[in-house]
């Protein structure tokens, strides 16, 4: 429980800028340091987090927490991804209120975007040359890569979708197999 | 009683406000404007430190409003109303995962379901690097001006020292990008 909190409160702490930005931090916390789930179990999280109301960030950390510990595990996980911004923008908003407008923190913060692109892009690459093995799959990929960024069809649509074309190409798969 | 009327106007904006934090400025609006506890320029403000504070958006930005509204209390009741109604969602959705997980049919569709993902979060990267090495407007007539070329070295500089040091810890990236920001004044 101890170690749910820890990770989930380290993830929560260097999540800058949107929730996609906190999937490199997961799959190095969750997946290749406390192997508590696989790769293809947080890209499914991810799905689910889309298609759920409320920040992917937390809803992530409620999956795997209650994965790990039940209830208590999802609640402990919860609270640990959010507890770092509160305890940081607390102070500010009482001492600092222009902190947005200090030189330094606008530095600190280009650069800072800067590294998020170069770990979202290594964790895209990744993800890509693992699960898209398949021409079917490429074709999924492109397919949704079209819909989203040229007719920006919202995200949910495409989950829905992708799943439902899942579990069409699945269920025609296993008749062929019967016969 | 002010906590329970913010956990309720947090608790209204976590369930309706779908697609990311920003998603959350309609109704932070309408809380300005109906209970009066921060204003608008506050808004303006409270939303330049969210996103320069780690953390999810939407959850800064509860946690900065509650308190202006009612210190420590206030933005805890905050937290947790915006917080809520996700939790309750996702943790029904994960008790129903984890007993379909075994089913056949629900295997097949997530396997039709993660290169989609793959293609999403790569759109996600594309907004990641347009505002990382864009600076709009830019000036229409010089080619790729929006470009900042200082940022775009780092971008590639950055890239080059993770591929080299594959075991290289994200937050040490980000601490890098954190300092070089600050000496090149990005």
């Amino acid at each position: 429980m101890w170690e749910l909190f820890v990770s989930f409160f380290k993830i929560g702490l260097f999540t800058f800028g949107g929730g996609y930005a906190m999937l490199p931090m997961i799959k190095r916390e969750i997946e290749e340091k406390r192997k508590w789930c696989s790769e293809a179990e947080i890209l499914d999280y991810y799905a689910i987090g889309q298609c759920t109301p409320g920040v992917i960030a937390v809803n992530c950390a409620t999956l795997v927490g209650y994965k790990k510990g039940g209830y208590i595990g999802a609640i402990v996980a919860t609270a640990a991804v959010v507890l770092p911004s509160i305890c940081i923008i607390i102070p500010i908003a009482a001492f600092i209120e222009s902190f947005a407008e200090y030189a330094v923190v606008q530095h600190a913060l280009a650069g800072i975007r800067v590294a998020v692109a170069v770990l979202v892009l290594r964790t895209v690459i990744s993800l890509y040359k693992k699960n898209i093995k398949t021409a079917v799959a490429a074709l999924v990929f492109f397919l949704a890569l079209i819909l989203s960024l040229v007719f920006h069809v919202s995200s949910v649509y495409i989950v829905v979708v992708a799943i439902l074309g899942g579990l069409f190409f699945g269920i025609r798969a296993r008749k062929e197999e019967k016969k | 009683m002010i906590f329970l009327k913010l956990f309720f106007a947090f608790f209204k904006t976590g369930l309706f406000a779908i697609g990311g934090g920003l998603a959350t400025l309609p109704f932070l609006y309408e809380i300005s404007e109906t209970y009066g506890w921060f204003s608008a320029d506050e808004l303006a403000n409270m939303l330049a430190v969210s996103e320069s504070t780690p953390g999810p958006i939407g959850v800064n930005m509860a946690t900065y409003a509650g308190f202006t509204a009612a210190g420590v209390p206030g933005a805890l009741a905050a937290v947790v109303g915006l917080v809520l109604p996700a939790f309750l969602i996702t943790a029904f959705i994960a008790a129903a995962f984890s007993r379909f997980r075994e089913n056949r049919f629900v295997d097949a569709a997530f396997l039709g379901l993660r290169p989609a993902v793959v293609a999403l979060i790569s759109v996600a990267f594309l907004e990641v690097l347009k505002v990382s090495v864009l600076r709009l407007p830019g000036n229409p007539s010089v080619f790729l001006s929006p470009l900042h070329v200082p940022s775009l070295c780092l971008l590639v500089g950055l890239y080059a020292l993770a591929h080299i040091r594959k075991k290289m810890h994200p937050v040490v990236l980000i601490l890098l990008g954190a300092l070089f920001g600050v000496l090149f004044r990005l």
